[in-house]
């Protein structure tokens, strides 16, 4: 039971890094983006190359991190920048866009990447300390920068902050850019146990969805606390009840947030 | 204007084209038979392959396939007809694989359908082919339906799951007559077959199978599952997963410090891409089961060489040291075998003669094993050799 | 957090014919049009050898689907990602139906009702937020379906076999043609039935519930029975035509039904252009001929949302009067 609920706590990091991209995207720039996930396992694939090529894990990492912010803003820049109001289905199309490329040019074969954390039930700490380097990272930016002065400014109100003189265009590309960061980890956490794959990440996106759900993609904190919780959830039905019943998992958080919410539990808001 | 359109349209009613099909007039025996895309100097063949998609990795097989059939028609075709060898992309959909059927048939006018491959897109078009009345032979999954009597059109080629199963068995009971079995199953009909298969083969000995857990295809991971396994402690595991799935569990287990069973990995699993993404460290000791020649281990094979030449010289874009591309190679080989021995120069003679198989050798088959079908055998290969995973490779057991 | 999030499709300025319940005229002889369409559609089974006809039989198959997608996302300017298992579920009510020995014609309501009921089950908590959470919620439930279809129903993983009608033989047409008409029938229904939703009481109150929440919830209308409605409804038609799909294919199986399936629903919609019957054509055409979402369909949809966002349709209907005097 114990070994289970580590387990869960490991697939919840993911989900909780992934849900920490969509939360920030969803607050900067108001859209929810189907693509984080594949945007990550770019970003897994960045770091895999990197590594291939001969550098250590450890430096390959913030490298890929780099390239993951840099893409993150590129994508913001070049195309969800001239979606207008359609900026839903543009991520939808950024989705189909990214994972074809992806399998066009690293195939579908399986690869495997390195893992930095020793297994065991110990193992879980890293994943989770990732989680946490994440979110504290965030915070900083957002509360004690500059940089993160704007993005809030923009967030409350973007044509205020227009007014006030704001690039609220590049302020967008900056949301998207860490964003990219978070999912980045997220990938890079996922990549070891489950292979990488241009598919790898097609599950993680919905549990993400829902803890993110959870927090109304406003609240980091309580998304990652939802992702968590849904990784235990997840593996402990699957386990114990239904093994079917972990895809279902997701679905029944989405569906009974609007009724937890009418409690006044969460704040979803979406 | 619009009567002027009926009339037209009445008109050209009368004259569209119709499939007819090709009847054999010939011998009396065959008379009525079926021959579209069968003449007396071609044969027009057509397969269904993930060519994109999640199981893209499978094309490899349809590689193989057209290797084999551009080296026979260099040498004179099967049997003095050339082979024409349409390969169409399913992207591992039953429902495109259908349409690529029906475009095969229809359209294209094959001769038979060779190889479908995976389970849902070969059952999706074993319907159409019994609707049709058109060859569906040698299909790539390991299914035991394909021996059903019911569909007469359909049959399949490599060793059914459960025989693999029964294999794993026997080897267990021969060195380990007393071992602890964990099994971690893909929970549909390809893993549930090989665990029941295995379940019934071992009922009665000393060999216990004490922990089972299975997946879903759309899990993320195994990790849960393989923890769960590690409780049980078995001294064997039993890897029934397809390779994406089999490739966490070898590498968990590879993790795993405190357990550290005997790994038998089934043989869906065993891709080029598994043991290149898993790496020669996670497979040492690892067992599985093979019926055809490995192209590395048997490199200096004369039927292996002239294999590596083929696909070299037909098929560039194909890795001639891919088992995949050989499996294709061999069931081609097998298609090859069942055309030449027709009677009936018709659709109803290749499945005659593809359900009479009488020790058919193919080169690339392990020594020993042959392509052996007849009335109330439908299943073509059925015997599997055991491999473990050494220094060089898959080594025989 | 004023940055009210706004979800996909809206228009900043509706041009002709791109929202529900405009009149305009951007085409001079629309009876002359139809009857034309009708004709030829009529006579395509006659004409066409039976491959090319299972194809068109499909695109007609995927008009229904998109029709009941345009629904939701072109009139009422939500977003599903969930369609595609509307669909799954309505070819499986019907192969399931049809393998227990029912007659195919009982099987078409019921494919349609089933999926309305499942539309009912999960629009309504979804739409009680906003259209961004019903596109999470349906995302969800495409991802969800499959799984449990290959647990729940017969077939599992190997997915059912169903007949396909037959033509009765005084018709003296072969089975294709027969399925074809069939379909062809289905989807003038559905085309009716469109315009009669879309010009009720419901559809207006869903077009200006799309133009301006607020202001049309200050006229009476209650913005998440409407929108449950629709969604319902946009499943019924999902669910129709996945009967129609059974009937046409004679084969379900559950990796047929997956959220790729969903995606590639909306993205030829939103291809061919929203909010028209004439983009539901050309979504449908790009839907059976871009099968699998890819380079293509992926650059395709960045393109049309970024260059075109009314879609093919709409380039078109810009047509006449970039070419004409009365340039707007």
């Amino acid at each position: 039971m114990i070994g289970q609920v580590v387990h869960g706590l490991g697939s919840g990091a993911v989900y909780a890094a992934l849900a920490l991209a969509l939360v920030l995207v969803h607050r900067f720039t108001g859209v929810v983006n189907f693509a984080q996930g594949e945007l990550a396992m770019v970003s897994a694939y960045v770091a895999w190359q990197l590594v291939e090529a001969g550098l250590s894990y450890w430096v390959a990492l913030p490298l890929t991190m780099v390239v993951a912010f840099a893409a993150g803003a590129l994508a913001q820049r070049l195309v969800m920048r001239r979606a207008g109001d359609a900026a839903l289905i543009m991520t939808i199309g950024l989705y189909v866009l990214v994972h074809a490329l992806a399998a066009q040019i690293w195939t579908s074969a399986l690869r495997a990447f390195p893992d930095p954390f020793p297994g065991g039930p110990l193992g879980v700490a890293g994943p989770l300390a990732v989680v946490g380097a994440v979110l504290a990272l965030l915070y900083l930016v957002i509360r004690h920068s500059g940089a993160g002065l704007t993005l809030r400014a923009v967030a409350a109100d973007p044509r205020a902050a227009r007014l006030a003189g704001i690039r609220v265009g590049r302020v967008h590309a900056l949301g998207w850019g860490l964003a990219a960061v978070a999912g980045a980890a997220s990938g890079v956490l996922v990549a070891p146990v489950v292979f990488l794959e241009p598919g790898m990440m097609g599950d993680a996106l919905v549990s993400a969805l829902a803890a993110a759900a959870v927090g109304g993609f406003a609240n980091p904190v309580a998304a990652v606390a939802g992702g968590l919780l849904i990784g235990v959830a997840e593996t402990l039905a699957g386990t114990y009840l239904w093994a079917d019943l972990r895809v279902v998992v997701p679905l029944a958080v989405l569906l009974a947030l609007p009724a937890v919410r009418a409690a006044g539990l969460t704040r979803v808001r979406a | 204007m619009r009567r002027l359109a009926l009339v037209a349209l009445l008109l050209v009613s009368a004259c569209r084209v119709t499939s007819a099909e090709v009847v054999v007039g010939g011998p009396p025996a065959c008379a009525g038979q079926h021959a579209d895309g069968l003449t007396p100097t071609t044969v027009r063949v057509g397969g269904v392959y993930p060519l994109s998609g999640p199981a893209s990795a499978y094309g490899a097989v349809a590689q193989g396939a057209a290797a084999y059939f551009a080296w026979a028609n260099a040498r004179g075709g099967v049997a003095g007809r050339q082979v024409e060898f349409l390969v169409r992309d399913d992207g591992y959909q039953p429902a495109r694989a259908v349409e690529e059927a029906r475009r095969l048939v229809d359209s294209d006018r094959v001769f038979a359908l060779f190889q479908t491959l995976g389970t849902p897109s070969t059952a999706a078009v074993r319907a159409y082919a019994d609707r049709r009345g058109v060859p569906q032979p040698f299909v790539a999954s390991g299914a035991s339906d394909w021996g059903d009597a019911a569909h007469p059109w359909t049959i399949g080629f490599q060793p059914t799951y459960a025989a693999e199963a029964r294999v794993y068995a026997r080897h267990l009971l021969r060195t380990r007559p007393h071992a602890t079995v964990a099994v971690l199953y893909q929970n549909d009909d390809f893993g549930r077959e090989l665990l029941t298969a295995f379940e019934d083969a071992v009922a009665g000995t000393g060999v216990q199978v004490v922990a089972r857990r299975g997946y879903e295809v759309m899990d993320a991971d195994v990790q849960a599952q393989m923890a769960g396994l590690a409780a049980s402690g078995a001294g064997v595991f039993l890897n029934v997963g397809t390779p994406k799935f089999a490739a966490q569990a070898l590498a968990a287990d590879a993790a795993m410090t405190t357990w550290n069973p005997l790994h038998l990995l089934n043989g869906v699993a065993n891709t080029p891409s598994l043991v290149a993404g898993v790496g020669p460290a996670a497979l040492r000791g690892v067992l599985t089961t093979g019926f055809y020649k490995d192209p590395v281990a048997w490199e200096d094979d004369p039927d292996v060489r002239t294999f590596a030449a083929a696909v070299r010289r037909h098929v560039p874009d194909a890795d001639p040291a891919s088992s995949q591309v050989m499996f294709g190679w061999t069931s081609a080989a097998a298609f090859a075998a069942a055309l030449e021995r027709m009677e009936c120069p018709s659709r109803e003679g290749l499945m005659a003669a593809a359900r009479d198989l009488r020790d058919v050798e193919i080169g690339t088959l392990l020594p020993g094993i042959t392509v052996s079908t007849g009335p109330g055998d439908p299943y073509p290969v059925e015997d599997l050799r055991v491999f473990r995973f050494g220094d060089s490779g898959w080594e025989a057991v | 957090m004023t940055a009210e999030p706004r979800t996909g499709t809206g228009h900043r300025r509706p041009a002709v014919g791109q929202y529900a319940g405009d009149r305009r005229r951007a085409w001079p002889y629309p009876r002359t049009a139809l009857a034309m369409a009708a004709a030829a559609a009529a006579a395509v089974p006659f004409l066409v050898p039976p491959y090319p006809l299972y194809r068109v039989t499909l695109v007609l198959v995927y008009v229904v689907a998109l029709l009941g997608l345009d629904l939701v996302t072109g009139h009422g300017g939500l977003i599903s990602l969930g369609h595609g298992a509307f669909f799954g579920v309505g070819a499986y009510t019907a192969a399931i139906l049809l393998a227990a020995g029912a007659p195919y014609p009982v099987t078409l309501p019921a494919a349609g009702l089933v999926a309305y009921g499942l539309g009912h089950a999960f629009g309504r908590p979804a739409v009680r937020l906003s259209g961004l959470y019903l596109a999470v919620v349906t995302f969800a439930v495409a991802v969800a379906v499959p799984p449990l279809i290959r647990r729940l129903a017969p077939g599992g993983a190997m997915g059912l076999p169903a007949r396909t009608p037959g033509a009765p033989s005084f018709t003296g047409l072969d089975d294709d043609q027969w399925v074809y008409l069939l379909v062809l029938a289905v989807t003038a229904a559905a085309f009716a039935l469109t315009r009669v939703v879309i010009r009720s009481t419901a559809g207006r109150a869903l077009a200006a519930l799309r133009a301006d929440a607020g202001a049309a919830e200050l006229l009476g209308i209650r913005p998440p029975a409407t929108r449950a409605h629709a969604f319902a409804w946009s499943a019924l038609y999902a669910g129709v035509a996945g009967c129609l799909f059974t009937w046409t294919t004679g084969f379900v199986a559950p990796e047929s039904f997956t959220v790729t399936l969903s995606i590639t629903l909306l993205a030829g919609l939103v291809i061919g252009g929203l909010g028209t019957v004439p983009g539901a054509v050309i979504g449908a055409v790009v839907v059976a001929f871009l099968p699998a979402p890819g380079l293509v369909s992926g650059l395709a949809l960045i393109v049309v949302l970024a260059v075109a966002p009314h879609g093919v349709t709409g380039l078109a209907r810009r047509l006449p009067s970039f070419l004409g005097k009365d340039r707007a």
